[in-house]
Parts: structure tokens; C-alpha cells; sequence
């Protein structure tokens, strides 16, 4: 018999606590075969976040740290200024990263971190119940903004991707996606490329990656799939921002 | 053995160094920035970590995840600052973390001024932040003890795996004295529970999250288990001439220098004065407190606030010896006023 699928190493044998239908299931499988593929477990340290993440630290095969909210940049800093050789990454959400953690993240990008930080934008907060994130689409309802979000009253959409490629401190910033199997291996592939980045200690690595919602958004998992490519990514086009190649 | 005149905060950054602390990570404040300023001359050359954050909330952080490492970090600031660091704190006492907080202290409330105060006793003694934890709380009196207390608190903050905090008015930061530089520190502790990649070994999660309700209550019986364990152990006061004193006065830190001139003067005058400064803020040196209880008529609590460490002092005599207080802020009290203060006592009550 031969195996064509297994679980990677560098997850550990836990069941996800995520709804049906969720992609951060999907994201742990990549950015985990990833570490598998560089032979990176042994030296990798993840920092959670607080969102639905926040148990990440139950998955991943690795030493890992939880995060207060929004701080998983900071405390990647000092990990990695102490511990140069190893891989530091944090896994983050749209309100840990963009909303109260906008400052650590801008700063990380800033100094030029040698971190890969895994971006995970589902335009909502999930955990504490379908509030408005700083993602949330104009015209989208969240518990926050029932009326749907309006320009004049709760301002604009955080494009978090764009924001950081402007940093001369990052070295790869890319936006993909997981709504389909095409952009799943892209994802894969930008994950690789940010590791190495940090391994090739080039600067500070992002990957924005656009994710379902079903539960808040309060679509079926294949509904969820469509809205995300129907109206996230017209606002969140995907592609590399920034790649400072690896000499 | 050779003195050199060193400024309060150097001694401080230069007694880390000695204790083998490898990182800090800070924001500028005054009067606290002389050990930034310190570290980011000193650690490029000696292969340490300086990161100036982009605010105490970072700074924190950076020390939550620097200390994860098993390397020894610190962090400096002033009483605005530390409030920003509550959080993080919570988060490094419950993830028994072993760290350095330093606490150059000023008066507050809110961005209050740049003299130097004890008015974050409160702060510092009970927590801070949220949840139920206490750090390790030093208090020196001298630019030595800036100093040596730097070097003690890593090894007790290694040891009992917790943060621990120097606080130090302002003045003892500014501050020049001749000190003896002390030697290297050469032995340090294993730590097995550190992030610092799994290799040959089951990964380590550094984690303060616990969604059950029974784990949640053992973690807080694990922490006030510790918590006891330096109770027990980790008390420290000064106490001059109180084996037959009436009137005791408490006072820490510089302020306590400065309180038992005031003491020495009172004792001309024939009235029976002594002084305790605790050295320890937390734990509470209570037991020293209850043990001159027993025969002093009075206690006096100085403190460069409105009163704040006058009520430990009234919960450990337990209502048995009234406590008595003088207090400013804004101005550290000199030894003429707090002279008066305890002539002033010593008349009313017929001593």
C-alpha cells in the first residue's frame, strides 16, 4: 500500500476546533508542510494570536507562544533577536493584526524583522462573534456596523498588504487566497518563498491570506467560498507586493 | 577594593550586564532613559540586544518573548510607562516568565511630572495588571544597591520563575555615588520549559490561555503556591534602633536615607525613635513591622505620596498600634520636615 496523504509532521494529531466550512484549517495544513518541506519544525517558534487562532498552539508541532492581542510581532522580536538562526513566525487575524496590533505589525515591518507572519484576512472578527473587523468590506453587516459598514461613519477597508509593502524593512509581502485548489497551491508557494526569505535573513516576510467566514458571514461553506472571490478579492486583488529576491 | 563614581541608572544597566542579561528592550521615558541609554551603547559591542520599541506595550512584549528564550531580559521605564507594560506584565506572570522590570518612579497621576516619587507602590505591590499575581518588588536605597538589587533580581526572578521589579525614585537614578563594581555573575539556571526550537525534544508552549474552568483555578493555586513559597522566604527590612524605640518610622528606598537623618536627630532630643525600611516592597517585610509592634507606641509611614505603603503597615499591626503619616509629592520630604513631623507626634502623644 502506498501513502499519498498524510498529515504532516508539523502538525500535531489534534481536531481542529474550527466551524465547517472555515479555511484556517486549510492554512495550518500549508504553512505546516511548508515547515515540513524546509526541515524547519526543529527550529521553528510560532507565536498565536488571540482570534480563533488563539488555540493554534494545540496544532502545530513546534514550540509555539501565545500572543496578547495584537502583540505577536513584538514578541517575535525579541525571540528572533536573541535567537537569529531559528524560525520565528507569527499566525494572525484581520483584529489581532490589523486593528489592535496595527502599531506592532507596522513597526515589525518597519525594522525589518526577519519574521514571516502568516496574515489570515477573513474580513470579520470569528471569535467573539461577527463584530466589524478593520477588513470588513463597505456595504458588508457584522454585528458592529448592522447597517452595513459606511464610508462616512466607519471609514475604510485596512488594505494591510499594500500598507507593509511600502516598508523598506520588507523583504516579501504577498496577497493570496483559499478559495480554491489553483490559489491554495499559490498560498503554499508564497509561504515557502516567505520562509526562505527569513532563512536568506533578507528582512520582514508577509502573507496576506484571504479566508472564510461561513458562520459570521452567515453563508453555507460553498457560499462563503463564492463571496470571498466575488467581493473580497476586488477589493484585496491578490499577487506579490514585495519580493526582495534571494541572492 | 577601588570605588568608581557611577550615576544611579548606570550601576543599575552595568549590574544587569553583570547578571548576564542579554536583551533589553524599552522605550524612552524620564527619569529612566540613562539605562536605555546605557544598554544601547553597551550591548553592539558585547554581542547583547538593545531594540528602542515603538511603545512600552511592544517593549513588553519583546521582553515576554526574549525571556520565552531562556535568555535573561529586561525592560526600564517610569510610572506612565509601567502602566502601558500591565498588560504584557500579566501575561509574563502568568506564563512564569523570568524578567527584570525596572521602575524609575515619578509622580503621577496621569503624566503628572518628572520628580522623582513612591506613589506606584500601590502598582507595583499589588500586581498591576489584571488577575491574581504579585511581582517580586525591590527597593533600593543607594546607587550600590542600584547595582547589586540588578543582579539579585535575575537570579531571584530565575529562580522562582517570575518577573521581579526594582522601584527606584527618580532621585536614586539621577543620582551619583561611589560604588564597587561587583564581579560577573558565571552561574545560571537550567531552563527546560524554553521556546527556543524543539530539537531532540517534545515542543514547549508558552501559554497564559486555560478555557477550563478547573485548570483555570489550579494555575491560580500553582501561582499562589509560589507566590506563599516567596512570602515565606523572600522578606527584607533594615531596622535601626528599634529595640527600644516608641515612635517607629517606615520609610524605603532614598527616602528612608533620608528618614533616618531625621531619626538620628530626634534621638538628640531624647525621644525614643527608630526606623524600618522595608527592602522588600513585595513580599511586605510585615513580620518585622509585628515584631516591633510589640513594644513601640507608634508607627510613623513617610513616603513620597499620599500614603500608600501606610497600609500594609496597618495591616500587618492589625489595629494594635496606630499609624501615623507624612507624606508629599512632588517634593521628596527633607530630614527637617520629617524631624518636625515626628517632634510634632512625639508631643501630642507625651513621648
Amino acid at each position: 500500500m502506498k501513502v499519498v496523504a498524510k498529515r504532516p509532521e508539523s502538525l500535531k494529531d489534534n481536531r481542529f476546533h474550527y466551524c465547517p466550512g472555515c479555511t484556517h484549517g486549510i492554512i495550518h495544513r500549508l504553512v505546516a508542510e511548508c515547515l515540513d518541506e524546509l526541515s524547519l519544525r526543529e527550529s521553528a517558534i510560532g507565536i498565536c494570536p488571540v482570534g480563533c487562532a488563539v488555540l493554534a498552539y494545540d496544532y502545530f508541532n513546534c514550540d509555539m507562544l501565545e500572543a496578547a492581542h495584537g502583540r505577536a510581532p513584538a514578541i517575535a522580536t525579541g525571540i528572533k533577536r536573541l535567537l537569529p538562526d531559528k524560525t520565528v513566525f507569527t499566525y494572525q487575524g484581520d483584529g489581532d493584526l490589523a486593528s489592535i496590533g496595527m502599531g506592532e505589525i507596522i513597526h515589525a515591518a518597519l525594522r525589518g524583522e526577519k519574521i514571516t507572519v502568516i496574515f489570515v484576512n477573513n474580513a470579520i472578527y470569528g471569535m467573539t462573534g461577527g463584530q466589524m473587523a478593520p477588513t470588513t468590506l463597505l456595504g458588508q453587516v457584522t454585528t458592529t456596523s448592522p447597517y452595513g459598514r459606511k464610508k462616512e461613519w466607519e471609514g475604510y477597508p485596512a488594505k494591510m498588504a499594500e500598507l507593509l509593502a511600502q516598508s523598506e524593512g520588507s523583504a516579501y509581502i504577498c496577497r493570496s487566497s483559499v478559495h480554491n485548489p489553483a490559489n491554495i497551491l499559490k498560498t503554499k508557494k508564497a509561504i515557502m518563498k516567505a520562509l526562505k526569505i527569513q532563512q536568506a535573513g533578507l528582512g520582514f516576510s508577509m502573507v496576506e491570506i484571504l479566508s472564510t467566514c461561513p458562520t459570521n458571514w452567515g453563508l453555507g461553506p460553498l457560499e462563503a467560498l463564492e463571496w470571498l472571490e466575488y467581493n473580497m478579492i476586488p477589493y484585496y486583488p491578490l499577487g506579490e507586493l514585495k519580493v526582495k529576491e534571494v541572492e | 577594593m577601588e570605588k568608581i563614581l557611577m550615576k544611579g541608572n548606570e550601576a543599575l544597566a552595568e549590574g544587569a550586564i553583570i547578571a548576564g542579561c542579554k536583551a533589553f528592550f524599552g522605550y524612552p521615558i524620564t527619569p529612566s532613559s540613562e539605562i536605555a541609554e546605557y544598554m544601547a551603547r553597551k550591548f553592539p559591542k558585547i554581542d547583547g540586544v538593545f531594540v528602542q520599541a515603538e511603545s512600552e506595550l511592544a517593549a513588553i512584549n519583546m521582553v515576554y518573548g526574549g525571556a520565552a528564550t531562556g535568555h535573561r531580559v529586561m525592560t526600564a521605564s517610569s510610572g506612565p510607562g509601567i502602566s502601558l507594560k500591565q498588560e504584557g506584565i500579566s501575561f509574563i506572570a502568568e506564563a512564569e516568565l523570568p524578567c527584570l522590570i525596572v521602575n524609575i518612579s515619578r509622580g503621577g497621576p496621569g503624566l503628572g511630572g518628572i520628580q522623582p516619587a513612591q506613589s506606584d507602590y500601590f502598582q507595583a505591590t499589588r500586581g498591576g495588571g489584571h488577575g491574581d499575581y504579585r511581582l517580586i518588588v525591590l527597593a533600593p536605597s543607594g546607587v550600590q544597591e542600584m547595582m547589586d538589587f540588578a543582579i539579585e533580581s535575575f537570579d531571584l526572578a530565575d529562580r522562582y520563575r517570575t518577573p521581579v521589579m526594582i522601584m527606584a525614585e527618580g532621585t536614586l537614578g539621577q543620582m551619583m555615588e561611589p560604588i564597587i563594581v561587583r564581579e560577573p555573575v558565571t552561574q545560571f539556571y537550567e531552563k527546560p520549559w524554553a521556546t527556543n526550537g524543539c530539537q531532540g525534544r517534545q515542543p514547549n508552549i508558552v501559554n497564559t490561555l486555560h478555557l477550563s474552568a478547573d485548570y483555570l483555578e489550579e494555575r491560580n493555586h500553582h501561582l499562589q503556591r509560589k507566590y506563599d513559597d516567596i512570602v515565606s522566604r523572600e522578606k527584607r527590612a533594615e531596622s535601626y534602633l528599634t529595640e527600644d524605640a516608641d515612635m517607629v518610622v517606615v520609610a524605603f528606598g532614598l527616602m528612608a536615607r533620608i528618614a533616618k537623618r531625621a531619626v538620628m536627630e530626634a534621638r538628640k532630643t531624647g525621644i525614643k525613635v527608630g526606623l524600618i525600611r522595608p527592602i522588600t516592597l513585595w513580599p511586605f517585610p510585615d513580620t518585622e513591622i509585628i515584631k516591633t509592634a510589640q513594644t513601640a507606641k507608634r508607627f510613623l509611614s513617610v513616603e513620597i505620596s499620599m500614603g500608600q505603603m501606610i497600609e500594609d503597615i496597618r495591616l500587618a499591626v492589625a489595629g494594635r498600634v496606630p499609624v501615623d503619616f507624612f507624606g508629599r509629592i512632588g517634593v521628596t520630604p527633607n530630614p527637617e520636615e520629617i524631624f518636625r513631623a515626628i517632634m510634632q507626634i512625639a508631643e501630642r502623644e507625651g513621648m
